[in-house]
Parts: structure tokens; C-alpha cells; sequence
């Protein structure tokens, strides 16, 4: 159960975006998670509601895209999608493929509450 | 293409979203901020410094994981016997608790440090970096992490090391692999351990083990090692010194991270 951990990480990141824009307060945080990242987005999802308590982000709704594994083939010039344990080629079976998607643990957008006199965001 | 670091990640369109309906109406606005970084960057950027500090002395560290009972311990102490004085090695330990794998590496006359992490299933960059304050960097050439043992939760941690070995125990069950695939598909080696059990065994096959590792797309080599056999060690010993030449030379340094870089947009 290292997604306490994975949360404690990702409200770090978001109190730096929320710091470096003079928020007041974090609405809604994006992420986006692939199977072979280690981490299962419910679990991030449960983990998420504790670990927010008492951070900025502590009336943040957390949204988890969830993203294929992909696998490209060099041999067959194909993607494709594939369960997180068989990165085979759909066409030739081939393991001797690339992962082009499945890895991710990516924070990808934050929205923020910000005070409309304040300093911050023009624009 | 991300214009920021160049990383495969494709920024979406930009939203921005009004009022959210959220506390005063006219005190508050609300602002979208596209990011794409890590959510472990942190972690990220001190296995980065980890490497650095390691890169600068021209020590190999390696990262040892498996589960418990794998034979990661007794495979160091063999190790540490089969190279006698040819490599200066250091390990640091981590468990849940007790300084009993130290002890075991300490007691061959080798540096080690444990790590007790209390209820945490895997080391991070951050434990590794304290314990490598802990260390003579000048007086190693192979640093070992033992991690957790555990095949889930490590995998996803950076700890600064050049490489990952993970051990498969014969007594496992060669369809770990397939299990546990995020572990064994950023396995650079793979350790079937305890081979000398094979011939009381009919139910691990080699051959499946290193099916389900091929079909993660990983090409690392498979060795077979008992850590009771010496002469088994020798392709072990020959990988670990062909890998220190490799950091030696340079062939290992990556790139640090980019820092977040964050996206301001456009508010209402």
C-alpha cells in the first residue's frame, strides 16, 4: 500500500502549483495513471481522502484518468493495446516491442481558487 | 511533443473554467493550471542527486529486490566471499525492522547500513540519500540497496541506483513474472535463486520464468545462482563487473529530470 506515499508526493506538487499561483484554495486535481506504474487508481483515489486532509488541497475533488498499455511493434510498424502483463504484438507476438503507453503517473492539471483582487493570473 | 522538456506527453487544450460555484462568487476565481510532471518528481529529483553523488565517486549501485526470503541477503554474503578483495562492496539494508541483514554483511567485513522503515513497504530516494551521507563513497566500487522485501511496492521508487536486479526464488513459482509485472518488467537482471532446489522441485520450470519475463518486453538476462554453490556465482560476478566498467565509463549517467514545469492559464 504505497499509495499513501504516492498522495503524500502528489499534494507536495500541488501546493507548489497552488503556491507559485497565490491560491487560495485547490478545486480539482487531475492525474493520470497507467497500468504499469505500480499504483491502482482506486486505491489512489481512497488514499487520497486522508492524505489531503489539512493541505491546500483539502476540498479537492481528485479526478484519475486511467491510461491503456500500448505497445509499438518495429517489425509490424503497429501499436498496440495490450494487458499490463503480455507486451506482445497484436500481430506478430513479438516481445521485441516498445512501450508506448502504461507507465504514467502523471500530474496533469490543477485547478485553482485564486482571489479575484489578488496578485496573481491576468490573462 | 511537450515545447517545455520535449517529453512524449501531449498537453491537452487548455480549459478555462469559470466559477466553479465555490465560496464568494465575487472574492473568488478560478484558474486551471496544465502541469505535466511526475507525481513522484520529488523522489525523482533526489534519486537524480543520489546518481550525481554516486557518478562523481565512480560507485555502482544496485538495486535489490525481491520477496521475502528470496535469498537477497545470502546472495550478498556469497558475493562478498566470491570477490574477495577483487571489489570493494557496501550494502545498505532495508527492512521493516531489526539490524539483523546489516549484521549478517557487517559480520564479512563490509560496510552496511540498515535502513528500518517502519511500517513503509519500500526504501525511497530520500532513505538512500541519508544512508549514503552514512558511507565512505571512496572506498566502494559496488553499492547494493536491499530493498523491502516486497514485489509490489518498490518498483515504483527511484533510488538513484544504475540498475535493478530482482531474485526469483525456485521455490516461488516461475509464473511470478506474469503476477507481478511492473516489478519484473524494469528488471534489468534477473536472479533465479536457489537453484540448487531444482532437483527436488518438479513444478518451476526455467524456461516459463523466462517466458513471462519476455513477455513484459523485457530482454534482461536470466542467471541461475545458488548462493550455496560458488562456482554457480560466476556469470553473476561477470554481469556485475562488466556494469561497473559501464558506470565507470560513463555509459550509465542519465539526464536529470526537468523540474515541473507549470503552465499558467488564462483565469476569469
Amino acid at each position: 500500500m504505497h499509495e499513501l506515499s504516492v498522495c503524500q508526493s502528489l499534494l507536495g506538487e500541488v501546493e507548489r502549483v497552488a503556491a507559485a499561483n497565490d491560491a487560495t484554495d485547490v478545486s480539482k486535481i487531475i492525474v493520470a495513471v497507467g497500468p504499469l506504474s505500480g499504483v491502482e487508481a482506486p486505491l489512489l483515489a481512497r488514499a487520497f481522502e486522508v492524505a489531503r486532509m489539512g493541505t491546500i488541497a483539502e476540498h479537492a475533488m481528485l479526478e484519475v484518468e486511467t491510461l491503456p498499455a500500448v505497445v509499438w511493434c518495429k517489425s509490424c510498424a503497429l501499436e498496440t493495446p495490450v494487458p499490463a502483463n503480455a507486451l506482445l504484438c497484436g500481430r506478430c507476438g513479438s516481445w521485441k516491442v516498445e512501450l508506448r503507453s502504461g507507465s504514467e503517473l502523471l500530474l496533469t492539471r490543477v485547478e485553482l481558487i485564486t482571489r479575484a483582487d489578488g496578485v496573481s493570473a491576468s490573462g | 511533443m511537450c515545447e517545455q522538456c520535449g517529453c512524449a506527453a501531449t498537453p491537452k487544450v487548455v480549459h478555462v473554467s469559470g466559477h466553479a460555484g465555490i465560496v464568494s462568487a465575487k472574492a473568488a476565481r478560478s484558474q486551471s493550471v496544465e502541469i505535466l510532471t511526475g507525481i513522484l518528481s520529488e523522489n525523482d529529483h533526489q534519486a537524480a542527486h543520489n546518481r550525481e553523488h554516486l557518478d562523481a565517486r565512480g560507485v555502482l549501485a544496485i538495486n535489490l529486490m525481491s520477496a521475502p526470503g528470496s535469498g537477497k541477503t545470502s546472495l550478498l554474503e556469497a558475493t562478498i566471499d566470491a570477490v574477495g578483495d577483487r571489489l570493494r562492496i557496501a550494502a545498505i539494508e532495508g527492512d521493516l525492522e531489526t539490524e539483523n541483514d546489516a549484521r549478517r554483511i557487517r559480520a564479512k567485513g563490509v560496510p552496511a547500513i540498515q535502513i528500518t522503515t517502519g511500517n513503509a513497504c519500500h526504501l525511497d530516494a530520500h532513505m538512500v540519500h541519508d544512508a549514503l551521507h552514512a558511507l565512505d563513497l571512496d572506498a566502494i566500487d559496488i553499492l547494493f540497496v536491499e530493498n523491502v522485501g516486497n514485489l509490489v511496492c518498490p518498483a515504483s521508487f527511484d533510488l538513484g541506483q544504475h540498475a535493478n536486479v530482482t531474485l526469483l526464488a525456485v521455490t516461488e513459482g516461475d509464473d511470478k513474472p506474469a503476477k507481478y509485472p511492473v516489478m519484473f518488467r524494469t528488471s534489468d537482471l534477473v536472479v533465479l535463486s536457489k537453484t540448487d532446489l531444482l532437483g527436488v522441485l518438479d513444478d518451476f520450470s526455467i524456461e516459463e520464468a523466462e517466458r513471462h519475463i519476455r513477455a513484459l518486453a523485457n530482454p534482461a538476462p536470466v542467471l541461475r545462482v545458488s548462493a550455496r554453490r560458488a562456482d554457480t556465482l560466476t556469470p553473476w560476478i561477470a554481469w556485475l563487473e562488466t556494469q561497473l566498467a559501464a558506470c565507470r565509463g560513463g555509459a550509465m549517467r542519465r539526464p536529470h529530470p526537468a523540474r515541473a514545469h507549470i503552465h499558467r492559464h488564462a483565469a476569469e
